[in-house]
């Protein structure tokens, strides 16, 4: 935010949590790249990292909720700052959840390679879906971070096209699955892994929301597109 | 700024203004002002020093006569009748419109006696309705229950918050129809802050409550509607909600997050 409070202590604080919100998305970003690589390579060892890393996640969720808390008890902020605060806690639960799920995709990976199952399942468009999620997640951190409010609404429609991608992906599925009934198994594991994309993607679109309130002072979930875009505008 | 602020149409208005101007001597305090103050409903008026809402209040009920160098151009409909031009007594006006001001302000007198003061000015009570009313102000006022045993001693004996809700029991015991709250809590402790708060969202089922604080967040948690001034300006006016959740103007945001300079 441009104009500074009488309290520069103040404009700190705002400024601090910001940053660890920030630091918190990086975080995250980096836990599903980390988690997708072990899916596409296989990799035991960066499938442990990610679900060691989650602990982490959790830690600064707690840490920026702490930081938030302090600061409505001593400021009682208004208006917009009231907005970026309650935002601010809201994308961080989001974010952890964004965590929660790179943590299931790590896990899924590490039980699929224990049960020896083949190397042959179609994850190719499972690493598009996730490069889709990732990518929005890493725009609607960077949009939060300008508060930009026509970025918001550019990953609100992004997230449509992981969503059909997902439907894409579920059919594809029941086709190997009726093809062979062998790949049932590994295929339901896919089935979950695609679910957690799409689940990291939605995160994605609750933050770009989270912009909308902050800037326009709107809540815009469950809203129209076209009463989304008026309020944008 | 001639912009015509109003809040929404099914709120009577017990105060309309209307083109208010104010001059002290030739200093213009008050700049075309238009709003109207619902009925039966707390209005809290907050900006910094200087901007012209204490002044405003004091339209209300022509205190600034007292001031000769002092004049207000304009409108102010009180049920349908401009009270600047109006040729009813003021203090008939002052019985209608009470005010309480910043620092607490006993008369010199017993508790009892500062409650039934006013009242014999505009009524003849027998002995026993004077007791029913005082008692009744007091209460309403949340006093009663401290002061019940010990209304011949001094209303200056009281604590400062019990001083404020005395005031405030004695503005109320002439049964008006607006309360000017100026300030009414700078004075007192979080605990009398507290106990006035609650009296202020007590009053406003029987009363119109006008309040001028410079704590934003009293306004925030008593009035039902807020207007913003700046240097005689009325910049914004609405619901209190609207107003501290997000306001329609960029000087209120700005002077309501700390960020005025």
């Amino acid at each position: 935010m441009p104009e500074k409070h009488l309290s520069s202590q103040f404009d700190n604080e705002l400024g601090t949590v910001s940053t660890r919100v920030m630091e918190l998305g990086g975080l995250v970003e980096s836990q599903i790249r980390q988690a997708i690589y072990a899916l596409s390579q296989f990799s035991v060892e960066v499938a442990q990292q990610v679900v060691t890393a989650e602990a982490k996640v959790n830690a600064m969720e707690i840490d920026i909720d702490r930081e938030l808390s302090s600061i409505i008890a001593r400021r009682q902020p208004t208006a917009r700052d009231l907005r970026l605060l309650i935002a601010i806690s809201k994308a961080t639960a989001n974010l952890e959840r964004v965590g929660d799920e790179a943590e299931k995709i790590a896990r899924m990976v590490l039980s699929i390679i224990s049960s020896g199952a083949p190397r042959s399942l179609p994850s190719l468009e499972l690493r598009v879906a996730s490069d889709l999620a990732s990518g929005l997640l890493r725009k609607a951190l960077d949009a939060f971070a300008r508060l930009d409010t026509s970025a918001a609404l550019t990953i609100l429609k992004e997230d449509d096209l992981i969503d059909k991608e997902f439907d894409g992906f579920v059919r594809k599925l029941i086709t190997y699955m009726m093809e062979d009934p062998r790949m049932i198994s590994p295929s339901l594991d896919l089935l979950f892994l695609a679910k957690a994309i799409e689940r990291i993607g939605d995160h994605a679109k609750n933050i770009a929301e989270l912009i909308i309130y902050i800037v326009k002072g709107a809540d815009v979930r469950h809203a129209a597109m076209d009463e989304i875009e008026s309020v944008v505008k | 700024m001639t912009m015509t602020l109003t809040t929404e149409k099914t709120q009577s208005a017990k105060i309309a203004v209307k083109n208010l101007d104010f001059f002290y001597g030739k200093f213009h305090a008050l700049k075309n002002i238009n709003l109207d103050i619902p009925e039966k409903k707390v209005t809290a008026f907050i900006g910094p020093s200087g901007c012209g809402k204490s002044t405003l209040l004091r339209v209300f009920n022509r205190m600034f006569e007292l001031y000769p160098e002092q004049r207000a151009q304009g409108e102010v409909v009180l049920d349908g009748e401009n009270l600047l031009t109006s040729k009813q007594d003021v203090a008939l006006l002052r019985a209608k419109v009470g005010m309480v001001f910043q620092k607490p302000t006993p008369f010199p007198m017993s508790i009892y006696d500062n409650i039934a003061f006013g009242v014999k000015l505009f009524e003849k009570l027998s002995a026993t309705d004077m007791e029913e009313r005082v008692e009744w102000a007091l209460r309403k006022s949340a006093l009663w229950n401290e002061v019940k045993d010990k209304l011949k001693q001094s209303g200056s004996s009281l604590s400062g918050g019990q001083q404020q809700r005395l005031c405030i029991a004695r503005g109320v015991a002439i049964k008006p129809e607006v309360i000017l709250l100026d300030e009414p809590c700078s004075a007192l402790d979080p605990i009398s802050t507290a106990k006035v708060e609650e009296l202020i969202i007590e009053l406003k089922q029987d009363y119109t409550v006008v309040i001028v604080t410079h704590n934003m967040q009293q306004a925030a948690r008593c009035s039902d509607y807020t207007a913003y001034m700046y240097l005689g300006d009325l910049v914004e006016f609405g619901a209190t909600e609207q107003i501290f959740f997000k306001p329609n103007r960029q000087e209120t945001e700005d002077y309501i997050t700390g960020r005025f300079g």
